[in-house]
């Protein structure tokens, strides 16, 4: 792999990681204050739907990325009724939202524009632009910063650099702040930032609603940056996997970049090399390297060693494969799409297992605040 | 005989008049959706077309879900519609099950492959378009390097590919040939961000056209090529309107005359298998006023007379579901 390549599978990551950070940090904000949120996903799908539709008919992006917005929020108030005011459980009332966006978009679309579901193509001013950051073109030739300036950092969406400064004000908004410590404390111990006079269901409403302008934000990005308009279902799982990357970084800011980041290499490593020929002593030793890893990072518990050593045993039978193909195919083996594909997932279980340890949530996470027990 | 006897009798008499009378045409959509701009948009066109040419109505579904296959096939049989087409590779499994219960009903499917004597399997050959359009790709390349994004990894797909690769191959021996698929699971066929960044790796790679059959992933892929000034290729419905000046063509697969032909023919559809190839008209490639200035005299003159030597039987294109391999190409 060269430089050059590697600095497209870098800039391809970026845009990947952007949408599952806004809607990790969406999520982060939310279960901060005690309110699990499955529903980041169907406030993403609004999201995207509402900004693409808006942008579509007034040619503005900045309208659809309000309308977008209030799309989330709007399924956010729904959440917060249904899992703040009126105790449901949480989980469900998440799930039912991804039912309703994946069902309300589709049947909205089709009645606004006739198109089976999804909206016209966005064109001109309907979209999101890639932005020159400042000195790109003139720092170009200066040797290795000026190439990762140029192709890495500069030419993104504006709603990327949105994104990334989202990171720092996270951490300075929670860890910084009275409101954050209020927010932290409202998902660890309602019952005593309730004793010290602040209300519980104002905090928790507010935690909701911050999520839900974060995953407006992600939604936009979808379909009026990445993608120009909004196909059915066309989130394709991304909430469910800010929600595994919230896990990852252990409800931090900065772990939820880099956890983001990780995911977003892996994706874009898969879809370059799909179908690579590597050098199969490589690809024995990464896949080695990975079982071995599963099998350590299972070393503390019978249940984790019986399922990771069982993952780690697949590792190893594929690596053996490899060996016994690679004797006829004179060193080199052509990995399957699939275990390319694949690749994000099990790296993930990997460094969960391995090398996250364990993941606390807030403690009060899940649960209604019921003021008198 | 009762007088109820009698009453019975009379009605059951003329709710099974009624059953017969109501054999309207059914088509059943995948999950890509009706207005897919693609694949079952052409079914859908079919049917529209039958229903304006002949007066008559017909019923549709669309599927949300894998789950509900069974039932839908189950209901429109058992409310007498007759024939019943359904679209794509998925409902085999179901149809196998379902055919033998309603010998009376004839069922139509479109690239699925179900043996029963009252179904009709209707195939493609997609690999003899795709080697058409390969062919226009290699001519229309710069860079000696072209693209393929499919949709979901199945045999289908990859017979598209394999022709695709083939057709390249026939006008520029050293091309490279990039061929991606979106993913393993029936998500990858509405992946527009996913499809967009494919093809992004791909033009970064050198790929100058890239010819996406991938359902509603396509459109990401279009759009993508579009937004760098590079060629792209549409699949199933004729996609060169998407954007004007940047589809060099659209690979047609006329599920749309399937379709038509099954409803017209009624109850009387005549079962087995059914192979809808280039010289049929059941594939082909589609030139109109928004790819005109693309499609070069030279370009059209090579793809006819290749069409004309598979259609007479001098160029055979090699079909990846014939031995699961393809020689131009490894996945």
């Amino acid at each position: 792999m060269d430089f050059a390549t590697a600095l497209q599978i870098a800039d391809s990551a970026i845009r990947l990681a952007t949408p599952l950070l806004l809607a990790c940090l969406a999520g982060l904000f939310s279960e901060r204050a005690g309110i699990f949120d499955i529903g980041l996903e169907g406030k993403m799908l609004a999201a995207a739907f509402m900004s693409a539709a808006v942008a579509a008919v007034t040619g503005n992006v900045w309208l659809g990325l309000g309308a977008g917005i209030l799309a989330s929020l709007s399924l956010s108030a729904i959440h917060g009724v249904a899992s703040i005011t009126f105790r449901g459980n949480q989980l469900i009332s998440g799930v039912a939202l991804n039912f309703l966006a994946s069902g309300m978009t589709v049947l909205i679309a089709q009645t606004w524009f006739g198109q089976g579901g999804r909206t016209p193509s966005l064109i001109g001013g309907g979209r999101f632009t890639s932005i020159e950051l400042p000195f790109a073109e003139a720092l170009r030739d200066v040797p290795i910063f000026g190439p990762i300036y140029y192709e890495v950092i500069s030419g993104h969406s504006i709603l990327v650099y949105v994104a990334l400064l989202c990171v720092p004000l996270t951490w300075w908004v929670l860890f910084r702040t009275r409101f954050g410590l209020r927010l932290r404390a409202v998902g660890e111990n309602p019952a005593a930032v309730d004793t010290a006079g602040v209300s519980v269901i104002g905090m928790r409403y507010t935690a909701v609603a911050i999520c839900g302008i974060l995953c407006g934000i992600a939604g936009a990005y979808l379909s009026t940056a990445l993608a120009a308009g909004f196909v059915k279902e066309m989130t394709a799982g991304r909430g469910y996997i800010a929600l595994a990357a919230l896990i990852f970084a252990k409800w931090r800011p900065w772990y939820a970049l880099s956890a983001t980041l990780l995911f977003g290499l892996l994706e874009a490593v898969a879809n370059r090399y799909q179908n690579i020929d590597m050098p199969s002593w490589l690809a024995i030793t990464v896949l080695l390297v990975m079982a071995a890893g599963l099998v350590w990072g299972g070393r503390k518990g019978r249940l984790d060693m019986a399922v990771l050593g069982g993952l780690a045993a697949i590792l190893a039978a594929v690596s053996v494969a490899i060996w016994m193909g690679s004797t006829i195919s004179e060193g080199t083996t052509g990995l399957p799409v699939q275990l390319m594909q694949a690749l994000p997932y099990i790296l993930t279980v990997v460094i969960l297992a391995g090398f996250v340890g364990r993941a606390t949530p807030p403690r009060a996470g899940g649960e209604p605040y019921v003021k008198e027990r | 005989m009762t007088s109820i006897q009698k009453i019975l009798g009379a009605t059951a008499v003329l709710a099974l008049s009624a059953g017969t009378a109501l054999a309207d045409p059914a088509v059943v959509f995948d999950l890509g959706g009706k207005f897919d701009k693609s694949f079952n948009e052409s079914a859908f066109n079919g049917a529209e077309r039958w229903a304006t040419e002949t007066g008559g109505s017909y019923r549709e579904l669309e599927m949300q879900s894998e789950a509900q296959r069974e039932q839908a096939l189950r209901r429109l049989a058992e409310s007498g519609s007759n024939p019943i087409v359904m679209t794509g590779f998925a409902f085999s499994s179901v149809l196998e099950e379902v055919a033998p219960d309603y010998p009376d009903t004839k069922f139509a499917i479109v690239d699925g492959f179900v043996d029963a004597p009252n179904v009709r399997t209707i195939l493609f050959s997609e690999h003899e378009g795709s080697y058409l359009v390969g062919m226009m790709a290699a001519m229309a390349s710069e860079t000696g390097t072209v693209g393929f994004v499919g949709g979901m990894d199945i045999p289908l797909i990859r017979k598209f590919a394999c022709g695709y690769a083939q057709g390249v191959q026939a006008v520029n021996g050293d091309a490279t040939i990039i061929a991606n698929m979106t993913g393993t699971t029936p998500a990858a066929w509405n992946d527009p961000v996913k499809g967009g960044e494919l093809a992004k790796s791909q033009m970064s790679q050198g790929a100058d056209v890239i010819y996406a059959a991938a359902g509603g992933t396509g459109i990401g892929v279009l759009q993508a090529a579009a937004d760098e000034g590079k060629l792209s290729i549409g699949v199933d419905s004729n996609q060169n309107y998407l954007h004007p000046g940047s589809v060099l063509t659209s690979m047609l697969k006329r599920v749309d005359n399937a379709v038509y032909e099954a409803f017209t023919a009624g109850t009387e559809l005549e079962t087995g298998i059914v192979t809808m190839d280039l010289a049929s008209g059941g594939v082909g490639y589609a030139v109109d006023e928004n790819n005109a200035e693309l499609v070069t005299a030279e370009m059209q003159a090579a793809v006819d007379a290749a069409a004309e030597q598979i259609a007479s039987g001098a160029l055979t294109v090699h079909d990846y579901t014939s031995d699961d391999s393809c020689p131009a190409l490894t996945f």
